[in-house]
C-alpha cells in the first residue's frame, strides 16, 4: 500500500513538474518574442518553412475535404430537398471548423515534427549549449522566429484551405451532381457572416501558437541520442494534435 | 581565476560531483584528467553556468555564477569561449557563417570587417578554402579547428576545452595541441582542458588536476603530477590495469 502511495506521489510530482515546465516555456517564449523578436531574416526563413512549404499538402487536403463535404452534404440535403443549401453547409463546416483544425493537424505533421527534430538534434549535439556559451539567448534565435512564423502562417494557410475546400465542394456539388451554381454561392454568401470567418482565424492563430510551443518545447528538452529525439518527435505530434482538438472544443464553446 | 567550492551534483541517484574544490589560476593552462564518466565535462559546464550545482559555489573572477541573474550570467559568459567535445558547430550553416555568427550577433562590424576577421581566424587555425563547406563535409580535426576559430574570435579571457583531441589521429592531435599552445602564447587566455591525452597533455598544460570519484584527487604543476606517488594518479598516468582504479 505504501509503495502504491509512493508511486502515485512520484508520478503526480513528475506530472506537476512537467506541466510547470511547459507553462514556463510558453511564458518565456512569449516574453522573449515581445521583448526581442530577433532577426527578421530568421522569421522569414521560418515562414517559408512552416507556411510556403506546407502549401502543397494544404491544397491537396483542402481540395479532397471540400469534395467529400460536397458528396456527404448533397446526400444529406437531398433527403430534405434542400440541396440548394450545399454551398452554405460546405462553407460553414470549412470556415468554422474543418479549415482551422485540419490545417493545424497537417502543419503539425509536416512542420511541427520537423521543428522538434531540428531543435532536438541541436540539443543533443550541444549546439544550444554553444549558443548559451556565446551569451546568446536560444529563445531569441530558435524559438521566437518559429513562434512568430507559426502565428502568421496558420491563419493564412487556413484561409487558403477554406477557399480551396469551397471550390472542392463546388466541383462535386455543382459540376458532378448538378446543384445550381447560383444557389451554391448565393446561399453561401447569405449565410456565412464575418464572425464565422474571424472565429476560424482566431482558432488558427492559437493553433499556430500550440504547434510552435509544443514542437519547440519537446525538442528543447529532448532526451539523449537519436532515440531521445525520435521519442520527442512522436510525443510532440501526439500532444500537439490532442491539444489542438481539446483547445478547439473550448474555443468553439466561447466563440459560438 | 575560476573557483569551484564544495560543488555537489547528482543526476537522479548518480552522484557525479561530490564536494569538488578547485581553483583555476588566471592566464595559465590547466588540464583536468581522470577516468571516463567521472564528471570532467560536468565540471566544465558548471564553470560556464550551463549546469547549476545542487550545492556549493562557482566563482569566475570573484563573481558568483550560482547567484547570478540570467542577464548577469550572460555578461559573465562574455568572458568565455568554449570548445565542445563534438565541436557543436551549427549544422545548418557553412564554415564561414559558423565563425561569423558571434560577430554578427554581438558586434556592429561591417560585412567587410567581419569577412576579414573570419578569414584571419580560419587562417590562424590553419584552415584555407573551407569557408563555403558545410560541417558534414569536414573531417573531425577540421571541425575542431573551426570551433576553435569561433571560440577565439571574440578574444575571450577564458577558454574551456572539452576533450579537444578525442577521436583524432596522432598528427592532428599534435597539431591541435600546438595550436592551443601557440594561441595561448599569443592571446594569454586562461585555459581549462579536459583531456585523456596522456602524456601529450603534459606538454601543453602548466597545471594538472586529477578528478576521481567526484573530487579533485590531486592538483599541482605538470611535474608534480607526473612524479606523483599517489597510487590512483600513478595508475591512471601509466595506463595500467592493475591498481586501485578498477574499470572492468
Amino acid at each position: 500500500m505504501n509503495q502504491l502511495i509512493r508511486y502515485i506521489g512520484r508520478k503526480t510530482i513528475a506530472l506537476m513538474r512537467e506541466l510547470g515546465r511547459i507553462g514556463w516555456f510558453l511564458i518565456h517564449a512569449l516574453t522573449t518574442m515581445v521583448r526581442s523578436p530577433g532577426n527578421p531574416v530568421y522569421v522569414l526563413k521560418q515562414l517559408e518553412f512552416i507556411g510556403a512549404k506546407s502549401l502543397f499538402v494544404i491544397f491537396l487536403t483542402a481540395g479532397f475535404t471540400g469534395m467529400v463535404l460536397g458528396l456527404q452534404g448533397y446526400y444529406t440535403l437531398t433527403k430534405f430537398g434542400s440541396e440548394g443549401m450545399l454551398g452554405t453547409a460546405v462553407a460553414l463546416s470549412l470556415v468554422r471548423e474543418l479549415g482551422p483544425v485540419l490545417t493545424a493537424l497537417m502543419v503539425t505533421g509536416r512542420a511541427g515534427s520537423a521543428i522538434t527534430a531540428e531543435i532536438g538534434i541541436m540539443r543533443i549535439s550541444e549546439q544550444i549549449d554553444a549558443l548559451e556559451t556565446m551569451a546568446l539567448d536560444p529563445f531569441k534565435y530558435l524559438i521566437s522566429p518559429k513562434l512568430i512564423a507559426a502565428m502568421i502562417a496558420l491563419p493564412l494557410l487556413c484561409a487558403i484551405f477554406d477557399v480551396v475546400g469551397i471550390y472542392g465542394g463546388w466541383l462535386v456539388g455543382v459540376k458532378l451532381l448538378g446543384v445550381n451554381p447560383g444557389a451554391y454561392f448565393y446561399e453561401m454568401e447569405k449565410s456565412v457572416v464575418w464572425r464565422d470567418v474571424y472565429s476560424g482565424f482566431i482558432k488558427s492563430f492559437s493553433f499556430g501558437v500550440i504547434i510552435a510551443w509544443i514542437g519547440c518545447y519537446k525538442g528543447y528538452f529532448a532526451g539523449h541520442g537519436a532515440e531521445g529525439v525520435s521519442r520527442a518527435t512522436t510525443e510532440s505530434v501526439v500532444l500537439t494534435s490532442v491539444l489542438i482538438l481539446v483547445w478547439d472544443y473550448f474555443l468553439t464553446s466561447v466563440l459560438l | 581565476m575560476i573557483r569551484l567550492q564544495g560543488v555537489h551534483k547528482s543526476f537522479g541517484d548518480q552522484v557525479v560531483l561530490d564536494g569538488l574544490d578547485i581553483t583555476i589560476p588566471a592566464g595559465q593552462i590547466t588540464a583536468v584528467i581522470g577516468p571516463s564518466g567521472e564528471g570532467k565535462s560536468v565540471m566544465l559546464k558548471h564553470m560556464i553556468g550551463l549546469l547549476q550545482p545542487d550545492s556549493g559555489a562557482v566563482e569566475v573572477e570573484g563573481e558568483s555564477i550560482t547567484a547570478a541573474s540570467r542577464a548577469r550570467l550572460n555578461s559573465i559568459r562574455e568572458k568565455f569561449g568554449m570548445l565542445f567535445q563534438n565541436a557543436a558547430l551549427f549544422d545548418s550553416m557553412n564554415v564561414f557563417d559558423n565563425v561569423a555568427f558571434p560577430l554578427r550577433e554581438k558586434t556592429r562590424l561591417s560585412k567587410e570587417e567581419i569577412r576579414n576577421r573570419v578569414m584571419s581566424a580560419l587562417e590562424d587555425v590553419g584552415l584555407k578554402n573551407v569557408e563555403h563547406k558545410y560541417t558534414d563535409q569536414l573531417s573531425g580535426g577540421m571541425k575542431k579547428r573551426v570551433a576553435l576559430a569561433r571560440a577565439l574570435l571574440l578574444n575571450p579571457k577564458i577558454i574551456l576545452f572539452d576533450e579537444p583531441t578525442t577521436g583524432l589521429d596522432p598528427i592532428i592531435k599534435k597539431a591541435i595541441h600546438q595550436l592551443i599552445r601557440d594561441t595561448h602564447a599569443k592571446f594569454g587566455f586562461t585555459a581549462v582542458i579536459v583531456s585523456h591525452e596522456i602524456p601529450d597533455i603534459f606538454e601543453v598544460a602548466q597545471h594538472v588536476a586529477m578528478l576521481y570519484k567526484g573530487k579533485i584527487l590531486q592538483y599541482g604543476t605538470t611535474d608534480e603530477i607526473l612524479h606523483s606517488e599517489h597510487p590512483v594518479v600513478r595508475q591512471f598516468i601509466s595506463g595500467s590495469l592493475d591498481g586501485p582504479i578498477q574499470m572492468i
